[in-house]
């Protein structure tokens, strides 16, 4: 079947509505994404039907959310290329994996004046859990900077990799710059320095094909809600060497072997980790999210993007005072735009394309550290996903020209 | 609706102060200065405050923000020279409500400032609107 937008808009019943009286064009997917009817309708259908507790009950019910709950850890293991599926930790999201990483891995493995190494575009979710490794640990973090163009600078990288750096932990795709970063080649370099590459893949896997085998990473960390599926749902990817060695972050219920009053004994993976009652919807929603996008294709997916930024970069960098960020390669970016138009501030931006029913972001996007190294206190981001057309970008450049406008003129 | 809607919030006194804010600058001798910055957007103000037997007698602001924080600030700096603190406080709660679509009385008294009371309507600008009242709240209070 041939890709259709909007085809593929109509199975998201959220987006058929008007917002401040205009139709919505939600441009915040980087933020989080929408659901389609398939994953509302398996939620739903779970906790209609099957919802039960996983991994304890001999009856019917517990049975069957059981096997829905390893059955999504299957689809996990098997999208993202995984070796077993006792390699995939179902957390919270991308933030609570690579704490996780940061808390049992790294204060194993970190000691006083070991380096950390991470690089100015990162995500708040991973910078902090490094920056209080290193002070647990008396440690030493340190940034790999980036280029003019606003790649990932390589020579940055391979200066500053030595053999005191114990982890290496980067975005694959960056969510302000939309750059798409080697992990492949890193991968390399950090393995000959003798550390461990640890991956945020948040803005990837909902975007292009990842294959962790191939990549060679050692953890990969990403949320369910940025790639159709619900909230609260993530996973952890790891190396099942690394795993095992780890010790579980959480204590409880459901990860433990045996307990007696003042010893216990731990799970085999994955459960040595999943303390508690986990979050079964979120992970059976997941799984349907992941269904529906290999319905589609993910390679589609990605040349939907592509496409739609083909057509799209012409008509922005044609409106005079609009300020991109990243690399000016489409080849090298993904559906992400993050801008300044004039010295309008975002959030007046926002405002008024939020009045065109153009959902839009603006702030520092979680990444303080790199809105200071491009020299604005905040920017605005408009980021495409699958179901976005090239009508939804039309939208947004008239938006955009009339917001400026707006502004120049304090009228309409 | 598009952009017509706009005006209701960005009033042209609102884009003016904006533009062309008062009191914006330090203050060559100042008794009190405070910082304080709005996470989700990144904007930063400074209150410089000259205070003289409990009675603001002058008072500048600096930093960044958006159209809104910036006319509020200068609305706000207008309205407090010469206020006594008791005075200048009891002004920020009124202003803390009107903002939030509450009942005022007195509303004259806010001055310019009046004219946020659109900003109602923008739940996510509320924030924009208050950060310097909140500063001068937070100052006063130290």
């Amino acid at each position: 079947m041939s890709f259709s937008a909007d085809k593929i808009k109509a199975d998201f019943m959220i987006l058929n509505q008007l917002v401040n009286e205009e139709p919505l064009v939600y441009l915040d997917n980087a933020a989080t994404s929408q659901k389609p009817t398939t994953v509302l309708a398996t939620v739903e259908q779970y906790y209609r039907r099957n919802n039960a507790n996983v991994h304890r009950g001999v009856h019917t019910l517990a049975e069957r959310a059981t096997a829905q709950y390893e059955a999504a850890r299957q689809k996990v293991q098997h999208f993202i290329h995984a070796k077993e599926s006792a390699e995939v930790l179902f957390t919270r999201g991308t933030t609570t994996s690579l704490n996780w990483v940061a808390k049992s891995y790294g204060e194993a493995s970190v000691h006083q004046g070991d380096e950390i190494l991470i690089s100015v575009m990162e995500h708040h979710s991973n910078i902090v859990p490094w920056q209080q490794l290193a002070k647990r640990q008396q440690a030493v973090l340190k940034y790999i900077d980036i280029t003019p163009e606003g790649l990932l600078d390589m020579n940055s990288l391979r200066s500053q990799l030595t053999s005191k750096t114990k982890i290496v932990s980067l975005a694959h795709v960056s969510n302000v710059l939309g750059v798409v970063n080697p992990i492949q080649e890193i991968a390399h370099l950090v393995h000959e320095a003798g550390a461990v590459l640890v991956v945020d893949g948040a803005q990837a896997v909902p975007h292009q094909k990842v294959d962790v085998q191939e990549l060679d990473v050692d953890f990969y960390a990403f949320s369910g809600h940025k790639m159709l599926g619900p909230t609260g749902i993530g996973v952890l990817y790891g190396k099942r060497h690394l795993l095992e060695q780890m010790e579980p972050v959480e204590f409880g219920g459901e990860m433990i072997d045996i307990v007696t009053e003042q010893e216990s004994t731990w799970k085999e993976l994955p459960w040595k980790f999943e303390a508690g009652t986990p979050n079964i919807a979120g992970a059976i929603g997941l799984g349907a999210a992941i269904d529906y996008m290999e319905a589609i294709g993910v390679d589609n997916i990605q040349q939907h993007e592509q496409e739609l930024m083909q057509y799209l970069w012409p008509k922005l960098t044609a409106i005079p005072g609009l300020t991109i960020y990243g690399p000016a390669k489409l080849e090298q970016r993904t559906g992400i735009i993050t801008f300044n138009l004039e010295d309008i501030h975002p959030h007046d931006v926002a405002t008024a394309m939020d009045m065109e029913g153009v959902a839009i972001r603006a702030g520092n996007h979680c990444t303080q550290p790199l809105m200071t190294r491009l020299g604005c206190g905040s920017s605005a981001r408009a980021s495409f996903y699958v179901y976005n057309t090239t009508a939804d970008a039309d939208k947004f450049v008239e938006a955009l020209i009339a917001t400026k406008e707006f502004f120049s003129y304090g009228t309409i | 609706m598009g952009l017509s809607k706009l005006d209701q919030l960005y009033r042209q006194v609102i884009l003016d102060h904006s533009q062309h804010p008062h009191h914006y600058g330090k203050l060559d001798e100042s008794t009190r200065t405070i910082e304080l910055n709005n996470p989700t957007c990144g904007d930063v103000i400074q209150l410089h405050f000259l205070i003289e037997d409990d009675r603001i007698t002058d008072i500048r602001f600096s930093g960044h923000g958006c159209t809104i924080s910036k006319a509020s600030a200068s609305m706000m700096t207008d309205l407090m020279v010469g206020k006594t603190l008791e005075e200048a406080l009891q002004l920020e709660k009124q202003f803390s409500l009107l903002v939030q679509g509450e009942e005022v009385q007195d509303v004259e008294e806010l001055g310019d400032a009046v004219l946020l009371s659109g900003v109602a309507k923008f739940p996510a600008r509320i924030k924009c609107a208050t950060l310097s009242w909140k500063a001068l709240e937070k100052a006063l209070a130290e």
